[in-house]
């Protein structure tokens, strides 16, 4: 059943589960929320993923409990299927399948990309899949956005920018205003279960409670002030009692229901608040945060238990790294501190607070920010860079340098350095053969200078600090990139168009590399058995690739390398290339000119961040295209904003849809295959049968594409008549 | 529009008296205004919110603490402990009556206006008094209380709910039962203080809602005596309850001393059925002061310490705004309180209890265009401060063209002065016997040659006095039989030939001062005129009304003239009616006989009556634009109205002999600042 050779990318995690409102299961222990293509199940109690509900095969849109029975659940999707769930056992019951591009489900009106409101009646059938066709448009001209829906009593209200319209009947809008820059627009809706009341946020910050709108003209609302944000989410609890709000603020506020100047406040809840959801029986709530976290409150005074997916701020700033101690991938989580995740559990370790101090929850503030970490080799020493921009003045800076204490299993912070220099840092690395004591770390910044930075001898009154052992500078040009070879010996630093290469331990400038026109973007060290090889990308679209040795151009092609990287455990690269919207995958080794691998459109968008993290057991795999992934596995972040895990590894028959949303890749082999993996595959096979005609038509292009570079007779016998060094195939195999 | 020499006068102190109490008469739409200096004014809601029954000028000493319609009579009710009703004819109160009870806080009436309900304050009792046809008289007490600080009648009169201090009395009217409801006190540092119930309202189903100094509306039903619901609206006192008099109580909005209104709705809570409850809803702020008085209606009447009459309409379910839906704020009185002496360059400056006397300042550059240095300042000459009994106040003031006859009026009595102003010898002189005729003033205007003083009396008449050097002689009474409101607009012709009048009927009469008989009436219109003037060379009548609407009667013909017709034919753009405050006077430009020059409270205009008038959809303030475009083009694209903004909050404009304009201003921001503070309120992010 399995295929050796094929190799496939895996939607690995860090999904967004807050991209839409979370489902508490009437008995409040369980939580279900959207998770990219699955429907995740959480224990509101341990905080485990007790069931993951995997068949979409696009987005999940929208996550419901059966009101008839309270342990299934539906789900709606951009594939344009509804499907119900035994939730507690993970069985899918029930698959509906809607005309192209619409999605909904009984009392769960979705709008569609057509921007209409569908009602939709489910038959009940013994099949496992229907068809339905039994469709009612029941409002068009919607927003595809779900907070602009709400449900009342027997109404139904919905708004677009100025009016709120409620179930076709009647109208009421309010007048722009937009005094001192905030417009009063509205940001999301809910009704109150029992009393024909609705209650809209603001983006002004206030709650206006509508109510007396049967009558034509004569509606009444009533206005709250107290967010000084837009508000974000709003519900009623199940009684009425209540009212939730939540903004930017990140506090949730309790509105006494007809006694609104009585308000309750949940404060400090880390980040902003997005959605909120209330259990069946009111007594837990649910707030889902704009870091990906979804925390469950027990009756407004008490965080019970808190979900945290891969927390996505604005960006990922910092590289990929793979903490060498925790094997946990490193990256910039919260503002202003260090995630670690754990890549094969899928959730967060824990985080580091870099900047150490309070997050201040506005918008349009300018607060500190990580933008580069590296780790060295043994893991011992984390280096971190914060910056704050700020309009009017300088930028600020800080390098901090953090030590791992062994007794605390955590880093503390051993030395401070502000304004490291003049102007943004463009690039830091550790000496990646230093061991203990000597560690070296080298950092770039735009004001023209590269610094080396070293450990000083433990001075009495306390440990080792660091301080700057050297400073240079190549003919007043802004250093770009930085990079250490394997054992330490070299240091290769690109100064726009050219690269220099000095020698750490006399901090000689050795030699010069130059290939212009077009600044160095990436400059990247081979390994093991390619250490002679450096490998850099030029902003004019050229992968280089200069012999130390004989210090010259070995060879050099044509593409749009977006990223480079170095396999740390073996000799292989990875370059991923831009072409088309979409990103390319080359696995290569610099002294062989043929591609050890290569697979077209990845994923669609530029990829910037990708890491190879060593696999704990080295696998044994004689087939030539995946041999390369035998000792580590790569993982790469999609660019879009919903965030994937995805990782390569083969199948049998056929490739799963290619995500829209951005991924963390990992390229595995076959002998890998772990009981988990087996069951997964079963699924998928289950999910084959239930495939549409639709999906298996996109299958086959696919499959050819996934195929690598299968070369003719004829290209083969052309491809011995090119030069050895001629690497220009490159482009040929990228056009063909 | 021609280029003038303007006198820009910010000296004017003019500080008006903030608001104390005010009462509907929604069968009129009249709406009477007490202030706190005493002074009473009346305002026309059906006819463009016009300050029609200008004032029954205040008094020293005397307070108005509440006002009541019985039918179209006034009451009033003061801490001096006395019941006044007002002869709204005439202006001035008709009679006082003590009321043997202490200061008086507040007076309300039954719906039938048969009985009239007063409260107490030192020995707290409701006395109940008999409305006569011609007076009021005492009936009974209702039993002994403790102060007694509002009142409400049951509209079928059978129940009067009273607050008082910590508590609510509900009288029955018939019986003289009583039961009461107890108010809690406010939490905190505030339990030891006694909660005032500052308003009360008692609605057609025995519902009582009270306001009180703890901050909180309460409602009760008044039948059982149970509490309903609390809303706790301010940190402060809950100053002022209002009903709606317009749909079966189904509104009530709330004045607080920190400047909100409340308004609370009786609203069912699910669509289709009948339980009912009443429930907060909106809230506004359009005073910076305390909300003192209130009336609802189908919009918000709001007034208080700042001053400032706001009507606001309670529903913006309105999509355009339109005249009707508009807000309004009615600061400035809609009548002069400044004379200008044309001749002599003075001006005269109308306080509640003082006038002052000021010759305008000189230049002796002439360059177009800019602010020219002041040569010589603007010097106060003469502050008068009336010596009368009972220490009235002034309710109106004249200054005679030459400037050389200075003349002011109270209720009681009429004072006229002789001026001598040399350039560094000013003498006053009263002139001691005055006719007998001249009494119960309340306009006073001089003829443009000054040796005719005309005043407008009781019953509609207007006493033509004559002066010469020394003395003055009565000379005539103008009468015309139709009406008995009280004129409110004298303007004699230049040519001293003609006088027009214009009452608060809406008529306006012309008088030929030759002969001292009525030459001819205009055609009466609906709405009140707000400024009559005659032009000095055609002859003809211009008038402007309170809905805006322009007319020009030609007094030779006795008809309206062409241009008024076509006036009327094309109608009047839509921004100049879209206007709020009326036009209080109407000049002309001697050299430019086609000038018309009117001025409001925020723009003065020219209308030149040789240019085409302005289409429904042209540009209506074009100035700046016609000042861009070539000359040819311009005179294309100009129309009659020449609007002026850049004066604002004007009280008077006048166009002296040398051509000169004087504008006088009162910006809002100076009256504003001389306002006490008001409640501290903590501001988010401050």
């Amino acid at each position: 059943m399995v295929e050796q050779a094929e190799i496939r990318v895996v939607h690995q995690g860090g999904s967004n589960i807050t991209f839409r409102e979370p489902a508490i299961s009437s008995d409040s222990r369980f939580l279900l929320c959207a998770s990219g293509h699955n429907v995740k199940v959480f224990s509101t109690v341990t905080e485990e993923c007790v069931q993951e509900l995997r068949g979409h095969t696009d987005l999940v849109t929208g996550v419901l409990i059966r009101p008839s029975n309270h342990l299934q659940a539906y789900s709606c999707s951009a594939d344009g299927t509804v499907r119900l769930w035994d939730f507690t056992d993970g069985i899918l019951i029930k698959v509906k399948t809607f005309p192209p591009s619409s999605e909904g489900s009984i009392r769960l009106i979705k709008p569609s990309d057509s921007l209409q409101l569908l009602a939709v009646h489910l038959p009940q059938t013994a099949g496992q899949l229907v068809e339905t066709s039994d469709l009612s448009a029941v409002l068009s001209d919607v927003s595809p956005n779900p907070a602009t829906v709400a449900f009342g009593r027997a109404l139904m209200i919905f708004y677009d920018k100025l009016s709120i319209f409620c179930c076709c009947a009647s109208r009421f809008s309010l007048k722009e205003n937009s005094c001192s820059g905030r417009s009063n627009t509205f940001t999301c809706v809910a009704c109150h279960p029992t009393d024909d009341c609705v209650a809209t946020g603001h983006e002004d910050g206030k709650i206006r409670l509508w109510r007396n709108f049967d009558q034509k003209r004569e509606y009444t609302y009533r206005t709250l002030h107290w967010h000084h944000g837009a508000v974000r989410a709003l519900r009623f609890t199940p009684e009425g009692s209540n009212l939730l709000s939540g903004g930017v603020e990140s506090v949730l506020v309790q509105w006494q229901y007809q006694q609104e100047s009585q308000q309750d406040f949940l404060p400090r809840l880390g980040a902003a608040i997005t959605h909120i959801a209330v259990s069946p029986d009111g007594a837990l709530f649910c707030t889902s945060h704009s870091d990906n976290k979804i925390t469950v409150i027990q009756s407004c005074v008490k965080v019970s238990s808190i979900i945290q997916g891969l927390v996505k701020g604005e960006a990922v700033q910092t590289d990929l790294m793979v903490d060498p101690r925790s094997k946990a991938l490193v990256l910039n989580g919260k503002p202003g501190h260090l995630q670690f995740y754990s890549l094969h559990r899928d959730r967060l370790l824990f985080n580091l607070d870099v900047v150490q101090q309070e997050f201040i929850h506005q918008e349009g503030l300018d607060q500190f920010q990580v933008v580069m970490a590296t780790l060295d080799g043994a893991g011992a020493w984390l280096a971190t860079v914060e910056e704050r921009k700020q309009e009017t003045a300088e930028a600020e800076l800080n390098l901090k340098l953090w030590a791992f204490d062994e007794p605390s299993q955590s880093f503390v912070l051993n030395t401070t350095v502000s304004t490291p220099h003049e102007a943004r840092i463009t690039a830091v690395t550790f000496d990646p053969a230093a061991r203990g004591q000597t560690s070296l770390l080298v950092s770039c910044g735009q004001d023209g200078l590269f610094k080396a930075w070293g450990l000083t001898v433990p001075s009495p009154d306390g440990g080792p600090s660091w301080s700057c052992d050297f400073v240079s500078a190549y003919h007043g040009l802004a250093p770009q990139r930085c990079c250490f070879s394997a054992d330490g010996s070299l240091l290769a630093v690109g100064f726009q168009e050219v690269v220099t290469v000095w020698s750490p331990a006399s901090w000689e400038l050795l030699l010069t590399l130059s290939q212009p026109p077009g600044n160095i973007r990436d400059l990247c060290f081979s390994r093991l058995s390619c250490s002679k090889f450096l490998l850099g990308t030029t902003s004019c679209n050229q992968l280089c690739c200069w012999n130390l040795l004989t210090c010259s151009l070995e060879w050099s092609t044509s593409m749009e390398v977006s990223l480079l990287l170095a396999d740390p455990l073996s000799d292989n690269m990875a370059a991923f290339c831009h072409q088309d919207g979409n990103t390319d995958l080359f696995v290569f080794k610099p002294s062989e000119p043929r591609p050890l691998f290569s697979q077209k459109a990845v994923c669609s968008g530029r990829v910037s961040r990708a890491v190879f993290a060593p696999r704990e057991v080295a696998l044994e795999s004689c087939e030539e295209s995946s041999r390369w992934l035998n000792r580590s596995q790569l993982y790469f972040l999609t660019p879009l904003m919903v965030n994937k895990w995805a990782k390569y590894r083969p199948i049998s028959s056929k490739l799963t849809l290619w995500e829209r949303g951005p991924t963390l890749t990992e390229k595995k082999t076959s002998a890998g295959e772990t009981p988990s993996d087996m069951e997964e595959e079963e699924e998928e096979d289950s999910d084959e049968e239930m495939e549409t005609r639709a999906t298996r038509s996109e299958e086959a292009p696919l499959e050819t594409d996934s195929a690598g570079p299968v070369l003719s007779r004829a290209q083969v016998r052309e491809l011995r008549r090119v030069r050895k060094l001629d690497h220009s195939w490159f482009s040929s195999l990228l056009d063909s | 529009m021609g280029e003038f020499k303007v006198h820009r006068v910010r000296f004017f102190d003019y500080m008006p008296s903030a608001i104390r109490s005010m009462a509907f008469n929604s069968h009129t739409e009249r709406l009477a205004v007490a202030r706190a200096d005493g002074a009473v004014e009346i305002f026309n809601f059906a006819d463009n919110y016009f300050q029609e029954k200008q004032v029954i000028a205040g008094r020293d000493g005397r307070s108005i603490e509440a006002l009541c319609w019985v039918g179209c009579r006034l009451f009033s009710a003061g801490l001096d402990g006395e019941i006044t009703e007002y002869d709204l004819e005439n202006l001035r109160p008709r009679y006082s009556i003590e009321a043997y009870g202490g200061p008086i806080w507040t007076i309300s009436g039954n719906s039938e206006g048969t009985l009239l309900a007063q409260a107490g304050c030192e020995d707290g009792t409701v006395k109940m008094f008999e409305v006569l046809e011609d007076r009021i008289q005492f009936q009974r007490n209702l039993s002994r209380q403790k102060r007694i600080i509002s009142l409400s009648w049951h509209p079928s009169g059978a129940q009067i709910a009273a607050g008082m201090m910590d508590m609510i009395r509900i009288f029955d009217s018939e019986t003289h039962a009583t039961h009461r409801l107890l108010v809690d006190r406010g939490v905190g540092a505030s339990k030891s203080r006694e909660v005032v119930v500052w308003s009360v309202a008692c609605l057609n189903d025995h519902t009582i809602i009270s306001g009180d100094s703890a901050g909180k509306v309460q409602i009760w039903d008044g039948l059982t005596g149970t509490l309903i619901r609390t809303h706790l609206v301010t940190k402060w006192d809950v100053l002022v309850l209002a009903v709606s008099q317009w749909q079966d109580e189904s509104s009530v909005i709330a004045g607080t001393s920190e400047g909100t209104i409340v308004q609370f709705q009786f609203i069912s809570s699910t669509v289709g059925q009948q339980d009912k409850l009443w429930v907060r809803t909106r809230t506004f702020k359009n005073h910076s002061h305390d909300v003192r008085a209130l009336v609802h209606t189908d919009s918000a009447v709001i007034s208080g310490m700042d001053t400032q009459l706001v009507v606001r309409p309670l529903l913006d379910k309105v999509e355009k705004n339109t005249q009707e839906s508009a807000l309004r704020k009615i600061a400035f009185p809609h009548r002069n309180l400044v004379s200008c002496a044309k001749k002599a360059g003075l001006l005269l400056f109308q306080f509640p209890d003082h006038l002052e006397l000021w010759r305008l300042g000189e230049s002796d550059r002439n360059t177009p265009g800019e602010s020219l240095p002041v040569k010589r300042k603007p010097e106060k000459l003469i502050q008068l401060k009336t010596k009368l009994q009972g220490e009235d106040h002034i309710c109106c003031s004249a200054l005679s063209p030459c400037g050389s006859w200075l003349s002011y009026a109270t209720v009681a009595a009429v004072r006229l002065y002789r001026l001598q102003i040399s350039s560094n010898n000013i003498s006053i002189q009263k002139v001691s016997k005055l006719p007998r005729e001249l009494k119960s003033v309340h306009q006073l205007c001089f003829s443009s040659d000054s040796c005719r003083l005309f005043a407008s009396s009781s019953f509609s008449s207007v006493v033509v006095v004559a002066l010469d050097q020394t003395d003055c002689k009565y000379l005539h009474t103008l009468k015309h039989k139709s009406s008995r409101q009280p004129i409110h607009i004298l303007s004699p012709s230049e040519d001293g030939q003609w006088l027009a009048t214009a009452n608060t009927d809406c008529e306006i009469h012309v008088f030929n001062l030759r002969k001292m008989k009525l030459h001819c009436s205009v055609p009466a219109y609906s709405s009140c005129p707000t400024a009559v003037s005659i032009h000095p060379t055609t002859g003809n009548l211009v008038s402007v009304h309170a809905d805006q609407q322009i007319f020009e009667f030609s007094l030779k013909q006795k008809e309206y003239s062409e241009w008024s017709r076509q006036l009327q034919r094309q109608g009047l753009h839509p921004l100049w009616l879209q206007r709020d405050t009326p036009v209080t006077s109407i000049a002309f430009n001697p050299n430019n006989p086609a000038h018309i020059m009117l001025h409001d409270v925020f723009m003065f205009c020219i209308i030149d009556q040789s240019l085409p008038l302005p289409e429904a959809k042209t540009k209506f303030y074009n100035q700046m634009i016609l000042r861009s475009l070539p000359e040819p083009q311009r005179l294309r694209e100009s129309h009659a109205f020449k609007t002026c903004k850049n004066f604002q909050h004007l009280l008077s404009v006048n166009l002296l002999e040398d051509l000169s304009l004087v504008v006088v201003e009162r910006p809002l921001v100076d009256i504003v600042a001389q306002l006490p503070a008001p409640v501290r309120q903590k501001k988010f992010a401050t």
